[in-house]
């Protein structure tokens, strides 16, 4: 029994860490983030030759063959660092494409994917809030999609979009690529502005069948969903290390605001709900790849858990910050935009625990 | 992160179960079943057998390093190195089982762990053993009617007379002191010198005369807890643990037991089953309770709580197991877990609907009565071992670095 990071996973993260503070300040994160398509290839080539891209792919196909949770290590040190760029839905793609059963597809893809040369994209969700796989109406005929995906990460940079759709057997993944006829990709204005969704329609797209049936699916929406909750926890955690810091700098009446009650017992408050949390995220996180009769009801608990804290944690730091936080100058809206996408993507908590409960058989 | 029940565990489990079978037979088991569990008095350490019997069990039992497994073997303990999943396991068999386990509260859990720690040899040997099975039963004399949260403020006061301590003064909120053979207290001794330097750890025998324990009946309308009186009441001159004016240290070994303890998220564990089970089964318009869309939310809310603190545990003992500094994740459970049990009793509270008014033991209730003794009892465990705001500054200024509090 041991629960807790292995020397490898902390190396992993330290060295992801040490990056992003160098290479991806908030300063850059406003320059990417302000860009036309929000993506960085200078960045995502950076992050390539750490390995970052093949984290979860087998070795045979370039990738470091490494779990969920060391993919979660990453999202955390992301969300800490409110890093811009196609992260999350580049590894709901990955994780899709490696649960499914077409394996020239696999090795023609995943190699590119694990060096950085092609960016993936994950196309579920449809109308508002509906990511069940057996509810989707995107459709295939012969080998030709239709459809509509409203939130789909960075359709506009990626290379390679994985749908969910069905056809006359089911749901199903399918392989759309970038510059296919009958695909129309337009942009989203998101709040969060470090993570750029697109609006994509599908009319008559040429796609290949990669997996039959929706395990491939729900694999792919339930990484999503651990990557968010480290997400947040990250998130979290630094606006919560930003304002401690903080309140033993500002002064008022005399003295540094920390040592006022109210504000050491609110801080407080905060570090009590979110630290727990993090090993409810290693747990889920770890549960992805070990204890598969839990990882799914895990992955929902744990996002809606995690939005929540990353929620309030942040509404907490930007009042104790006073006016300072409320501005465009000052980075912590930064993070709290990202709050505001990690509660709503893929479902809000609401969503996420009402499937805990149909999955609790309650 | 390893988490499998991987073969060595199976067996582990194998291993329990048998030595269960063969120790504790279905004659144990039907002739006077454990204490139930599910009731608060039950969590608490009420009613739990001591008999020849169970101490005949438990002595096996601690042998086998199934209880007590902090506790050196040489001082009556198991002595296991910390293992969560194995502890799960024995847990669940034991339960199973109907077994006697390990003896709740303040003695075997505060005062045996402080002794490993901080005592002489002679009182290790003399009161450890003992308190694990049972056998001396302890209550512990910190708070008084001046000192609560300024615990060092305390003035009861114990003078030496010849090869006697002369103890003067009155400690309030004692638990279980009614029942005690033996109270740990802090107790000034040195009034000249700085407020904690000037204070000793001494281990009373409540039947000393010049004790005069009152109880004190709390709002749940149970007497738990009492007020206890000293006038003149002389102790040996060996009755302290530490030298003279290192009590405040002493106790700071104790607390940490303490708040390990309260901090630990099985009360709200069995509260949360309980009432899951129960939202199965009440039925409001034709539905059982569990299928209203406001009540499946906030019990997945308050689970997902729950197992955070949960796995936060399993991380501490791995931190513990490898000698590392918990951090904030060793300051916050006590905290986070009893506003944890906050949230579980009032969902109860609301599931039961209307029979929440029912008082404890009215039989005719769903849960008889028990979640509103519960939803009570969140007092209790904020309060005792330090209150919510004391945590809050704790949490803050060593866990987040914020300028000290007001001190004396
Ligand atoms: C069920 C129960 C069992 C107990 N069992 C025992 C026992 O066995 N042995 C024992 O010795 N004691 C026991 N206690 C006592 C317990 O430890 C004290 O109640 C507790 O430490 C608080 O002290 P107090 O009651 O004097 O409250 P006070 O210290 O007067 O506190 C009152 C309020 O003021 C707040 N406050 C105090 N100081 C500060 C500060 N600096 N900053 C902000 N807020 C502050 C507190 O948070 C609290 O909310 C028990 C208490 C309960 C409720």
């Amino acid at each position: 029994m041991d629960f807790g990071l292995t020397e490898d996973q902390i190396l992993l993260k330290d060295t992801v860490h040490r990056f992003l503070e160098a290479e991806c300040p908030t300063t850059r994160v406003r320059a990417i983030m302000e860009s036309d398509d929000g993506h960085d290839q200078q960045l995502w080539q950076g992050l390539a030759e750490l390995g970052m891209h093949g984290l979860i792919i087998p070795a045979e196909h370039g990738g470091a063959e490494l779990e969920v949770l060391d993919l979660a290590l990453i999202a955390e040190e992301r969300g800490w660092a409110a890093t811009p760029g196609p992260f999350l839905g580049s590894s709901m793609a990955t994780a899709a494409l490696l649960a499914a059963d077409d394996q020239d597809a696999k090795s023609e893809w995943l190699p590119k994917l694990a060096t950085g040369a092609a960016i993936p994209t994950f196309a579920c969700g449809e109308k508002v809030g509906e990511w069940d796989a057996d509810r989707l109406e995107a459709t295939v005929e012969g080998d030709r999609l239709s459809g509509e995906k409203p939130l789909v990460p960075f359709a506009g940079v990626s290379d390679l979009l994985v749908v969910a759709a069905r056809d006359s057997d089911g749901p199903g993944l399918w392989l759309v690529e970038r510059g296919a006829s009958g695909v129309e990709v337009t942009s989203i204005r998101g709040n969060d502005m470090t993570r750029r969704l697109d609006s994509v329609r599908f009319d008559g797209a040429p796609a290949r069948k990669v997996a039959a049936g929706r395990a491939a699916i729900d694999r792919a929406r339930d990484v999503g969903l651990v990557l968010i909750a480290a997400d947040c926890y990250g998130g979290a955690n630094r606006c919560l290390r930003m304002t401690a810091d903080y309140a033993v700098t500002r002064e008022q009446f005399g003295q540094v605001i920390g040592s006022f009650q109210g504000v050491k017992h609110q801080l407080a408050n905060m570090a009590t709900d979110l630290e727990p949390s993090l090993s409810l995220l290693w747990y889920t996180a770890h549960a992805m790849d070990h204890i598969q009769d839990k990882a799914a009801r895990h992955a929902a608990l744990a996002k809606a858990h995690l939005a929540d804290l990353y929620d309030s944690t942040v509404r907490y730091a930007i009042e104790l910050h006073g006016g300072i936080g409320f501005t465009w100058e000052f980075d912590l809206h930064l993070w709290f935009r990202r709050a505001l996408f990690n509660r709503s993507y893929l479902g809000g908590s609401t969503y996420q625990r009402r499937r805990a409960a149909e999955l609790g058989d309650w | 992160m390893n988490l499998s029940y991987s073969q060595e565990y199976q067996d582990f489990r194998e291993e329990v179960r048998a030595f269960l079978e063969e120790n504790w037979t279905d004659a144990d088991r039907a002739s006077a079943p454990e204490v139930d569990l599910q009731t608060v008095r039950g969590a608490m350490g009420g009613g739990i057998r001591k008999d020849a019997r169970a101490t005949e069990f438990r002595k096996k039992a601690i042998e086998r390093g199934y209880m007590y497994r902090g506790i050196p073997k040489k001082y009556g303990g198991g002595e296991q190195p910390p293992d969560p999943l194995k502890a799960t396991i024995i847990a669940e068999e034991f339960r199973r089982a109907k077994a006697p386990f390990e003896i709740m509260g303040q003695g075997p859990s505060m005062l045996a762990p402080t002794l490993v720690e901080k005592g002489t040899e002679e009182q290790r040997q003399k009161y450890v053993e003992p308190t694990l099975l049972g056998h001396i039963l302890w209550c512990q004399g910190y708070s008084e009617p001046g000192a609560g949260s300024d615990l060092a403020s305390l003035r009861t006061s114990a003078v030496l007379d010849g090869d006697h301590w002369v103890i003067n003064g009155q400690k309030i909120w004692t638990s279980n002191a009614q029942e005690a053979d033996m109270m740990f207290a802090l107790i000034r001794t040195e009034p000249d010198k700085p407020q904690h330097e000037g204070i000793t750890y001494f281990l009373i025998d409540m039947k000393t005369p010049g004790i005069d324990v009152r109880p004190l009946r709390q709002m749940t309308g149970e007497a738990d807890f009492n007020e206890v009186f000293f006038d003149n009441a002389r102790v040996p001159v060996d009755s302290i643990v530490g030298n003279r004016g290192e009590g405040w240290q002493v106790s700071r070994s104790t607390l940490k037991h303490e708040r390990a303890l309260i901090g630990n998220a099985s009360l709200a564990r069995r509260t949360f089953d309980g009432l899951v089970a129960m939202a199965q089964v009440i039925e409001v318009r034709g539905e059982p309770m569990i299928k209203d869309p406001v009540i499946r939310d906030r019990i997945a809310a308050v689970e997902a709580d729950l197992l955070a603190a949960e796995y936060n545990g399993y991380r501490l003992l791995t931190l513990g197991a490898k000698n590392q500094d918990a951090g904030l994740a060793g300051m916050v459970p006590k905290l986070h877990s009893t506003n944890l049990v906050y949230k579980v009793t009032k969902l109860a509270m609301d599931i039961l609907s209307d029979r929440g008014l029912c008082a404890p033991g009215e039989p005719s209730a769903p849960d008889m009565g028990g979640f509103s003794t519960a939803y009570m009892w969140y007092w209790g465990m904020a309060l005792g071992g330090g209150a919510p705001n004391i945590q809050r500054n704790i949490i803050g200024e060593r866990g987040l670095g914020l300028p000290r509090d007001v001190r004396k």
